[in-house]
């Protein structure tokens, strides 16, 4: 997907024609399939099925018997439906934001620097240099920088925006602002990949048939980035649904912005709750994969390596 | 009538404002391994080298970014051949069920760290695994797979099959032809699939929270030390590392391009 | 040590070759006998199964059915790397990583043959690349590289060297050239050459025996000046060269000739040029045996005179004039002129006949497609 962005060559011509077979291909699939079946599928299957357990008879924490009890997913929904709620809509509104903000750089990138593949490349690199910076201590710079004495609050103080005793860390708006942040690249790089494609003829046909740039922009390059566009937001809408760094006390958030992967966490490292968050997992897991069932649906499974 | 067009500058400026945005924080970041603070490195109190010169007089620091590089290495040492080995496979040669296989391999990235952290340690756990160097690298292992199976892919498609057939055309049989033909041509694919998985493995904090026990990963430390102030020898070691990182990516940018330009010359 | 020893060519021997690919069949009952030390041409229209013969003599498809000898030796079962046989590959397929010397000398050390750096330098000489043995394909021009590919193959010396279109790509003034080389490399060293390609010029002027195929059959075999001046099928009488073709039902048959009528003229061709002689046949003739005049011509009775027509078109094309003359109730008929000194002699619009000696007629076995059948 995106990453073939970093790559140099164009494809071959028509590799898929003449496919080999013969017995090499189980010596180079089933290592990698094996690893794959072991460590993914299997804890998978177990996050499922833990929830099924009940608290051991007596009593002690963290110990739990095989049993049917479907009462946990139903306690787990029901109870933090708060944090349900509250990850897919942080999901949703910094996956836009990072849409909104991308998308200009990437078609900058990918279409108006075609003619200077050097500066392309230089842009592209400062892009994804965030990348190189471990992701805690970006989002540490960000809390020292908007944090309740800084310069940028004041500024806020100062134009009204915000009360006196109000700040910006804590508050939805700084985890939002730091999950946008984070994960822009996520998002830049599927639309480059796809916008870097871009048939520019394609634009220069429409112009000579009349259209207006804002006609050109609405029918016919939105249309032809929307894979790159989809494939943008669900690399981006995912990871984020399940991140709780960012709304962390310790780093964006507060104790009122907890998500799904904060309950997970405390739940099973600190209340040794097993059940409750393979529970939480699940759901979130399952929300997930409707959504890849309906891209796929969509486009099929060749494109999605 | 000439027309001055707005429109022009507004894409250039945006994005440079865009950029601007994203690289703030590493700026800070960098500046700030230069603070000479004492315990917490939130107010700049001065300039110093000190840090950068003796960047592991904090111990716990230095052993956390130990730990991370031989994981790091050694996940991408084993996540590269099992998944270039997949990447050849699914390209170049047919099989039933490889639209399942591609699922598979696509579903690891699109699953949230939470969960296949809680998932690995739910199943290390029922097993009697105890968590530590052992499982992270396992845990590492799983979530690069799909990184390099993608990423050798790619290059794999760009790969003429046809001077394959010309290497058996020349008497080289199928093993010949892997070792000096197919494996140069995949090398440049090959090595940036595992510099992906060693930066992936670097940065990694939640998967690696959930599977590492008492071992303390670069990314680790910095979470539990955020609560009471990340010391500057930790900004000295990201800063460090996003310079080497830079380096790297401008050298092999650089590189292609003197390549392209000594070709273009005999053309 | 192995030496490069194996010096004369061999002859190729396709039996039955049947291959089958899923929702389409690309070769159907190829039989194909070349001796050894020639020249052969195999060419067709894309998608007539040449690729595909060429891939299968050297192992690089296998044939769902019949059986691939060289050499006397079925190598049916034999992979490409087991076969006396190197392909010189449209796409030329030179490695990218190696040098154009290490290139030349990839096939003699996979044969672990001892002073491969000595015979690839000589290899190089011969198509006249010296001084380029350190480079990288990527920094050679399309003719070199075609060079560089063709060395690369010769150098092993093989029985039966393939050649899939590698001129293709050259322009006209070099793909010329190159055929001059490749066929004075083929007469010096002897081997057997099989070249697959759709230009029937190249074919004619390089092969000593040229197949024409079609829809995975080999239509005609021969030399190039039998298969031009006596095609037997349609197909061929098309590809290879332009034909006028005139079908009417046999009408006259004596010991030596069969007449058919078209349009009320009579149409002649000698028996022992004609592959069919009942029922409804077509007769051809080449533009450039054909002539015109501007009345009606009184010519002995070993020619054949059809018209009167109009010229409707007339192309110049350096060496000759191309008229296109319609005559009612025949058809449209071409003549080519040779330009000697004047501008069209003839205009547009002329009123003329058509003539050409009965010697120079052929009778194809079969109909084109689309005419109707008896």
């Amino acid at each position: 997907m995106a990453f073939a962005a970093f790559s140099n060559d164009k494809p071959a011509k028509d590799s898929s024609a003449q496919r080999k077979t013969g017995p090499i291909v189980l010596a180079l699939l089933l290592p990698g399939l094996i690893y794959l079946a072991l460590f993914f599928i299997t804890p998978l299957i177990s996050l499922v099925i833990t929830p099924l357990q009940s608290p051991d008879p007596s009593g002690a924490i963290g110990i739990y018997i095989n049993d049917v009890n479907f009462a946990n997913y139903a306690t787990v929904a029901i109870d933090y439906l708060p944090q349900i709620m509250r990850s897919f809509g942080y999901a949703f509104s910094a996956t836009v934001f990072a849409l909104l903000i991308s998308y200009p750089v990437a078609y900058l990138i990918g279409v108006k620097l075609r003619s200077r593949p050097l500066l392309q490349r230089l842009m592209l690199t400062l892009v994804i240099a965030p990348f190189f910076i471990s992701f805690l201590l970006r989002t540490i710079a960000w809390k020292q920088l908007l944090s309740d004495d800084s310069g940028f609050v004041n500024l806020l103080h100062t134009i009204g925006v915000l009360a006196p005793d109000q700040f910006f860390l804590g508050t939805d708006a700084a985890v939002i602002f730091g999950l946008t942040y984070n994960f822009i690249p996520f998002m830049t790089l599927p639309l480059f990949a796809n916008l870097e494609r871009l048939d520019v003829r394609l634009i220069e046909a429409g112009s000579d048939l009349y259209a207006n740039p804002r006609h050109i922009f609405t029918k016919i390059t939105l249309p032809l980035s929307m894979p790159g566009i989809i494939s943008g937001t669900l690399l981006t809408f995912i990871p984020i649904a399940g991140d709780y760094v960012n709304a962390s006390r310790d780093f964006l958030g507060s104790s009122k912005t907890s998500m799904i992967g904060t309950m997970v966490e405390a739940d099973y490292l600190q209340n040794l709750n097993y059940p409750s968050a393979s529970a939480m997992s699940v759901l979130l897991m399952g929300v997930i994969l409707a959504l890849v069932t309906l891209y796929v649906r969509r486009s099929g499974t060749e494109d999605l390596l | 009538m000439r027309r001055f067009s707005i429109g022009r500058y507004v894409l250039p400026v945006y994005s440079i404002l865009a950029l601007v945005f994203l690289l703030i924080p590493i700026v800070y970041t960098i500046v700030f391994s230069f603070n000479a603070s004492t315990r917490s490195n939130t107010v700049w109190e001065g300039f110093t080298l000190n840090h950068w010169v003796n960047v592991c007089s904090r111990q716990d620091v230095c052993e956390a970014l130990n730990n991370s590089i031989i994981i790091g290495l050694v996940s991408t040492l084993f996540a590269t051949i099992l998944g270039t080995a997949l990447a050849i496979a699914l390209v170049r040669y047919s099989f039933k069920a490889r639209s399942v296989v591609s699922l598979s391999l696509f579903l690891p990235m699109a699953t949230p760290e939470v969960v296949m952290g809680a998932g690995l340690a739910g199943l290390f756990f029922n097993i009697g695994f105890a968590p530590g160097m052992a499982t992270t690298i396992i845990a590492h292992v799983m979530f690069c797979l799909s990184f390099v199976v993608v990423t050798v892919k790619a290059r794999v498609q760009t790969l003429d099959p046809t001077l394959e057939e010309a290497g058996a055309d020349l008497y080289a049989n199928p093993r010949q032809v892997f070792r000096k033909i197919t494996l140069p041509l995949l090398m440049p694919g090959i090595v940036s699939a595992a510099l992906l998985s060693f930066a992936l493995s670097f940065d990694d904090f939640i998967i690696t929270y959930f599977n590492s026990g008492a071992v303390t990963t670069f990314p680790k430390y910095i979470y539990v030390a955020a609560s009471r102030g990340v010391p500057a020898e930790a900004n000295v070691i990201a800063s460090a590392v996003f310079i080497l990182a830079i380096v790297i990516v401008l050298a092999t940018q650089i590189r292609g391009a003197l390549k392209r330009a000594k070709f273009a010359k005999f053309k | 040590m192995a030496e490069n020893t194996r010096v004369a060519g061999a002859d190729l021997e396709l039996i039955d070759v049947r291959k089958d690919f899923p929702g389409f069949t690309a070769l159907d009952d190829m039989d194909l006998h070349i001796p050894a030390g020639q020249f052969f041409a195999l060419l067709g229209p894309s998608g007539c199964g040449k690729t595909t013969t060429l891939r299968i003599v050297a192992g690089l498809e296998t044939p769902t059915q019949g059986q691939v000898l060289i050499g006397g030796n079925d190598v049916t079962s034999s992979k490409p790397h087991e076969r006396p046989v190197n392909t010189v590959f449209q796409s030329y397929a030179l490695f990218p990583h190696m040098t154009v010397l290490e290139n030349i000398e990839f096939g003699l050390r996979q044969r672990k043959i001892s002073d491969y750096e000595k015979l690839a330098k000589d290899a190089l000489s011969l198509v006249e690349l010296s001084h380029l043995g350190q480079r990288r394909p990527q920094q050679l021009s399309g003719g070199q590289q075609q060079r560089v590919a063709l060395a690369r193959a010769l150098v092993n010396r093989p029985s039966l060297l393939l050649l899939d279109e590698p001129l293709g790509a050259l322009d006209l003034k070099l793909r010329r050239q190159m055929q001059i080389e490749l066929k004075a490399i083929q007469l010096e060293v002897g081997l057997t050459f099989l070249h697959v390609t759709h230009d029937q010029e190249e074919a004619m002027d390089m092969a000593d025996i040229v197949a024409v195929m079609n829809k995975g059959r080999i239509e005609q075999m021969g030399a190039p000046e039998v298969l031009y001046d006596r095609p037997k099928t349609a197909f061929v009488s098309k590809f290879l060269g332009q034909s006028n073709l005139f079908i009417g039902d046999v009408i006259d048959k004596n010991a030596s000739a069969i007449s058919i009528e078209v349009g009320g003229n009579k149409i002649t061709v000698d028996k022992k040029r004609a592959e069919k002689h009942t029922g409804k046949i077509a007769i051809g003739v080449r533009p450039e045996k054909a002539d015109f005049h501007e009345s009606k011509p009184k010519l002995s009775a070993d020619h054949i005179v059809i018209g009167p027509g109009e010229i409707i078109d007339i192309r110049f094309t350096g060496v000759s004039n191309q008229y296109l003359i319609d005559i009612p109730n025949v058809g449209e008929v071409t003549v080519f002129a040779q330009n000697i000194g004047k501008s069209p002699e003839t205009q547009l619009g002329a009123k003329v006949w058509v003539s050409w000696k009965i010697e120079h007629s052929y009778g194809l076995a079969d109909l084109p497609d689309g005419t109707e059948e008896v």
